[in-house]
């Protein structure tokens, strides 16, 4: 069990098993705040804070807790980090806290926290839980700004707009005008362009995986005429 | 023999329970206490940046912040909710004030503004604080998107006449935006509502409170 390597965990949290687009957990922040790439990376960036965090917490305390209350103790042990984490963005991001607004605090009831403490934390070491959360929330994190950047290029024409809120005043420079005067696309800031653009992801995703696949079978097929 | 080793694991789990409720109170009290300095001192800022974008800093000298009443009226400003006024003074005179007023009636919801009025009645500028309405739209009224709110600037009852005070559709002088009509009209009302207000207050709301400056 203990022995799963890094390079797995990496894999297994970034494309595999992602969170957004494979496991689907956590599909009302990510299809609410995805508008932007600077939205989609400034929520994606505090539930890996969170993730990180409750994961080497979790690990910690796995030979401590009875299994019977492990589920409560979850629940407080996330709580209390993104409480944590809400008061720091407030305190220190407070503009782009303004945006994401109830997000934050809903990050307590994104599955994907509670899910890899139970199903990854619980069981291994702190080392591999940090990696594991690391992953997991990075993966996240590329959802939500792959579909951030889709749905803002498409709806009105920019990439990284409003930057300064997350990187400061270097941000403002960030900002890149895709298209001049673009008239801009309503369906796709909307909540059914979220839906959709997350649909083509996946589909996106799918393909490149079938095509791993097949390739991978025709090696293998070729291998053995060879062997034969 | 069972019953009691029953009773000493839920013994055990409430005290795991309870430890990790302490040290979960714990943290986040420990963040609370260290961070509330800033997050008030960056919704301070945060607050003086958009007032002073509407009254530039050196058009007074009081502590905006702290000179502040709140009116309500929800029959002549349209809202039940409580408008904050700040003045702004300089060697204690009247010189503008700013409110927080709300229009009540947006296309998806209330739009949160901020007017200033100078003393002598004109618009020294609006903003909109907050507002859900639809984007592409409506969110023309947002400084981000459109420049439309800037038109308010410098405006006064008597400029446009009562008349004036409308979207052009309804036969005023201000834009409404292609397919959104609700948000701009909503605004508009909100703002000539808040200017008659201050007419018929005008007295309250410039009033020289010299003895609460020396309080703030």
């Amino acid at each position: 069990m203990s022995d799963i390597s890094f390079a797995r965990i990496l894999k297994d949290g970034l494309w595999t098993n992602n969170t957004g687009l494979v496991a689907l957990l956590g599909l009302c922040p990510l299809l609410a705040t995805s508008n932007s790439v600077v939205n989609g990376l400034g929520l994606g960036l505090a539930t890996t804070l969170v993730l990180l965090t409750s994961n080497v917490a979790v690990s910690l305390i796995r030979k401590l807790v009875r299994p019977e209350v492990r589920i409560p103790v979850f629940v407080m042990v996330i709580a209390a980090l993104v409480t944590a984490v809400e008061l720091a963005m407030h305190a220190f991001l407070l503009e782009l806290y303004d945006i994401l607004g109830i997000f934050i605090p809903l990050i307590v009831t994104n599955c994907c926290v509670i899910g890899r403490a139970e199903a990854f934390a619980f069981k291994n070491g702190v080392l591999r839980s940090a990696v594991d959360g690391f992953a997991t929330g990075l993966g996240f994190t590329l959802a939500l700004v792959a579909l951030g950047a889709l749905r803002e290029a498409l709806g009105q024409g920019t990439l990284f707009s409003q930057a300064e809120l997350l990187f400061g005043e270097v941000g403002r420079a960030m900002t890149l005008q895709l298209i001049d005067n673009y008239r801009g696309f309503l369906l796709a800031v909307l909540p059914p362009g979220a839906f959709i653009g997350l649909g083509l992801l996946i589909a996106l995703k799918n393909l490149f995986d079938a095509r791993a696949q097949r390739r991978a079978a025709r090696k293998s097929v070729a291998l053995r005429e060879i062997s034969a | 023999m069972a019953e009691d080793s029953v009773a000493r694991d839920m013994g055990i789990a409430a005290l795991i329970l309870t430890g990790f409720a302490i040290a979960g109170t714990g943290l986040v009290a420990l963040t609370y206490t260290s961070t509330r300095d800033s997050i008030d001192a960056a919704q301070r800022a945060a607050l003086e940046a958009s007032l002073n974008a509407l009254i530039p800093a050196d058009r007074y000298d009081n502590r905006l912040i702290e000179d502040r009443i709140t009116v309500t009226d929800p029959v002549a400003l349209g809202t039940p909710e409580p408008v904050v006024v700040y003045r702004a003074r300089k060697a204690g005179q009247s010189v503008a004030l700013l409110a927080t007023t709300v229009a009540p009636d947006g296309y998806s919801g209330p739009i949160r503004l901020l007017i200033g009025v100078y003393a002598d009645g004109t618009l020294a500028g609006v903003r909109v604080l907050s507002h859900q309405e639809t984007p592409g739209l409506g969110d023309g009224i947002d400084l981000k998107r459109s420049t439309w709110i800037l038109s308010f600037t410098g405006k006064s009852l008597d400029n446009p006449e009562s008349d004036g005070w409308k979207v052009k559709k309804d036969g005023g002088i201000f834009d409404q935006f292609t397919g959104a009509t609700i948000t701009p009209r909503a605004v508009v009302k909100a703002i000539r509502r808040f200017l008659e207000y201050l007419k018929a207050h005008r007295d309250q709301l410039f009033a020289p409170a010299a003895s609460k400056e020396n309080a703030a």
